[in-house]
């Protein structure tokens, strides 16, 4: 009783696989072009793989690795897909847009506008069931949106960014109705938001070109990053190396110096590994200061940013947080050479 | 996108303002020289007359039945060069808007080639006892063959702009392709079909070269009401100034009542962001406002 799907697009440079329990939504994050969309467009069967397999529940929804190829269509495979756009058809009642989908089914139209009232009162839109898609806002369509998409009681809800395209009042509206209708529900969502993955998903893929970097609870994912995009989205700066027995040692040579939870992680110098540490854990001084235990990077400031009530010092790949009346002690400017202090107790290290 | 209404800033230099009004000149002018010749007092009997009201009635007719074929093949023409790709798509876009370029006459000359008695059908045609050349059938076919391009490309540009993204929620929400195209795809494109349709009804209404070439001037049979003006121009010219001038009226009321400018209809169709799988994303800009195509029969 699962889904999984295995697939690989060579134009694209995508190599995926994805096993989700029933019940269970996993939350696809990565940078832009990374594959996150095209995953979803193989599992709909809008997009043909070169090569892979797909199956929910024992039925195959597509298999081209075999002699005999397999594919199913996109309507008989159970995936609703939900884009960034509610794209309701503009000319159809929200009624009857929820009644899509049972009406495809070959459901009566009365049973089905039933059911189209019933999924538009869960999603808080009974009252819109006479308006068109034109005189929605923006929150509202996406709400009968979703409707519509459960009301064609999917094996598989797809989500590609949901929220995105939704201004600030609507996205935490919507946030809340998607947590409430995905408990239980077998579901992938495409987000850019970290939020989105600790409120909807109770598992994290991190896609990066093409391939699945870092895989896991998503509190665990956001606590020990393994890649640098959810080390970004977990707001800690990361450094990859190898293990060593009281940090890392980064490919240049550089050591860095942290603690091992051995417990969770036990010992295994030489294996890959990376040190994590948060922006705030950060000092900046001017000069090389030694003492121990800490850490000193010399470093060449790139930019600085408001961020929040402090100043982000952002210099070659890592962050630090500090006041503006630091930064202006400092006479912090882009182009300087400054030393980025950390104290070993700050740093987690950890096997990649 | 808004324009002309209040006083939104709309960036046109004011001598286009002059190149337009001649060009609309250019246009109205000889329809009104045309008007001020029209012999007022006997204009009713003239057009009343029974060889104008069987010419104007066939035109009617004939071009109701080339609209509803046009409708019957441009349909799925048009789907085929929007939606699909194949190898041979551009030659076959290119053949279906031959027609546009083509001088009727020569347009007339193949289909006689083609349905005509020695033709390439027309040989199998009669043996079952079909006879098409020369008979309204025939002016069906010739309005047909020259009306077609404006409804495939009024079609395709209407379905190029909408997307391909609403068939596609569409199918994933289980809805098989002949449901999406009933229930979505049609729907979407209706005011872009009934674009092409009036074109392609005002088109046939005015067809004459391939109608002549192909169907003859048989009086009630094929002699349509462009025929039957070219005919009286000879003998009456109050005649054909009168039947020219209803020929002007139909057109006008017909295309001023039911063509609905290209791009109106508000929806935001018009993709943005990141495209499904990138379908349909090329497929936005492309013809953009194609819908309605190229106005203007030629004769």
């Amino acid at each position: 009783m699962n889904f999984r799907v295995q697939a690989t697009v060579g134009a694209r440079g995508f190599d995926v696989g994805l096993d989700l329990a029933p019940g269970e939504t996993v939350a696809v994050l990565g940078p832009n072009g990374a594959g996150k969309s095209t995953l979803l467009s193989v599992v709909a069967g809008l997009l043909r793989p070169d090569s892979g397999r797909a199956e929910i529940d024992g039925k195959v929804l597509f298999d081209l690795d075999g002699g005999a190829k397999t594919w199913t269509a996109p309507h008989h495979r159970g995936t609703a897909l939900l884009a960034q756009e509610p794209l309701l058809f503009p000319h159809l009642s929200a009624l009857e847009n929820v009644a899509f989908g049972p009406r495809s089914a070959g459901i009566p139209r009365k049973t089905a506008r039933e059911s189209a009232r019933k999924w538009l009162a869960a999603v808080d839109a009974g009252e819109l069931e006479t308006r068109r898609p034109a005189e929605l806002s923006g929150g509202q369509a996406q709400r009968v949106a979703v409707a519509r998409a459960l009301a064609a009681n999917p094996e598989v809800l797809l989500l590609d960014e949901p929220m995105a395209a939704l201004d600030i009042h609507a996205a935490p509206l919507l946030r809340r109705l998607l947590k409430r209708v995905l408990a239980g529900r077998r579901a992938i969502i495409i987000t850019h938001d970290v939020l989105d993955a600790l409120m909807l998903a109770d598992r994290v893929i991190v896609l990066e070109g093409g391939r699945i970097t870092e895989e896991g609870p998503t509190r665990e994912v956001l606590q020990r990053p393994r890649s640098r995009f959810a080390a970004g989205l977990a707001g800690l700066n990361l450094i990859p190396g190898t293990l060593t027995s009281t940090g890392i040692r980064t490919a240049e040579g550089l050591e860095v110096a942290g603690h091992q939870d051995e417990e969770v992680f036990p010992a295994g110098a030489g294996q890959p590994g990376v040190a994590a540490f948060p922006p705030s854990a950060v000092s900046v001084f001017l000069t090389d200061a030694h003492g121990s235990p800490r850490n000193s990077f010399a470093v060449a400031v790139t930019d600085l940013e408001q961020h929040g009530d402090q100043i982000r010092v952002r210099a070659d790949g890592m962050s630090a947080d500090i006041t503006p009346a630091a930064s202006a002690d400092l006479g912090l400017a882009p182009g300087m050479t400054v030393y980025f202090v950390i104290k070993a107790a700050a740093v987690a290290v950890y096997p990649a | 996108m808004e324009q002309s209404t209040g006083g939104g800033y709309h960036g046109i230099p004011r001598w286009i303002y002059a190149i337009a009004a001649a060009g609309g000149l250019f246009v109205l002018l000889p329809l009104a020289a045309m008007a001020a010749r029209v012999n007022w007092p006997q204009f009713i009997p003239l057009i009343t007359s029974e060889s104008s009201l069987t010419a104007l009635g066939l035109s009617l007719r004939t071009s109701a039945a080339s609209t509803a074929l046009c409708i019957v093949f441009g349909v799925p023409l048009a789907l085929v060069l929007a939606r699909s790709t194949f190898p041979g798509q551009r030659l076959l876009r290119a053949f279906v808007l031959l027609p546009l370029v083509l001088p009727p006459v020569v347009g007339g000359i193949a289909l006689l080639y083609t349905f005509g008695r020695q033709g390439l059908l027309g040989r199998s045609l009669e043996v079952a006892g079909i006879q098409i050349a020369f008979s309204t059938t025939a002016v069906v076919l010739a309005q047909t063959f020259v009306a077609l391009p404006f409804l495939v490309v009024s079609l395709e540009g209407a379905l190029r702009t909408a997307g391909g993204r609403y068939e596609a929620v569409a199918a994933t929400l289980g809805a098989r392709p002949t449901t999406v195209l009933r229930r979505v795809t049609l729907p979407l494109v209706l005011p872009g079909l009934a674009s092409g349709a009036v074109l392609s009804f005002a088109r046939s209404l005015g067809e004459f070269g391939a109608t002549l070439t192909f169907a003859g001037s048989l009086q009630g049979v094929t002699r349509t009401l462009p025929l039957e003006i070219y005919l009286q121009r000879e003998t009456d010219a109050d005649a054909a100034v009168a039947l020219s001038l209803v020929l002007v009226a139909v057109a006008v009321t017909v295309v001023g009542l039911t063509y609905r400018r290209p791009g109106t209809p508000g929806r935001r169709s018009v993709l943005e962001g990141p495209g499904l799988a990138g379908a349909g994303a090329e497929g936005a800009g492309l013809q953009g406002s194609a819908a309605g195509g190229r106005p203007g029969g030629t004769r």
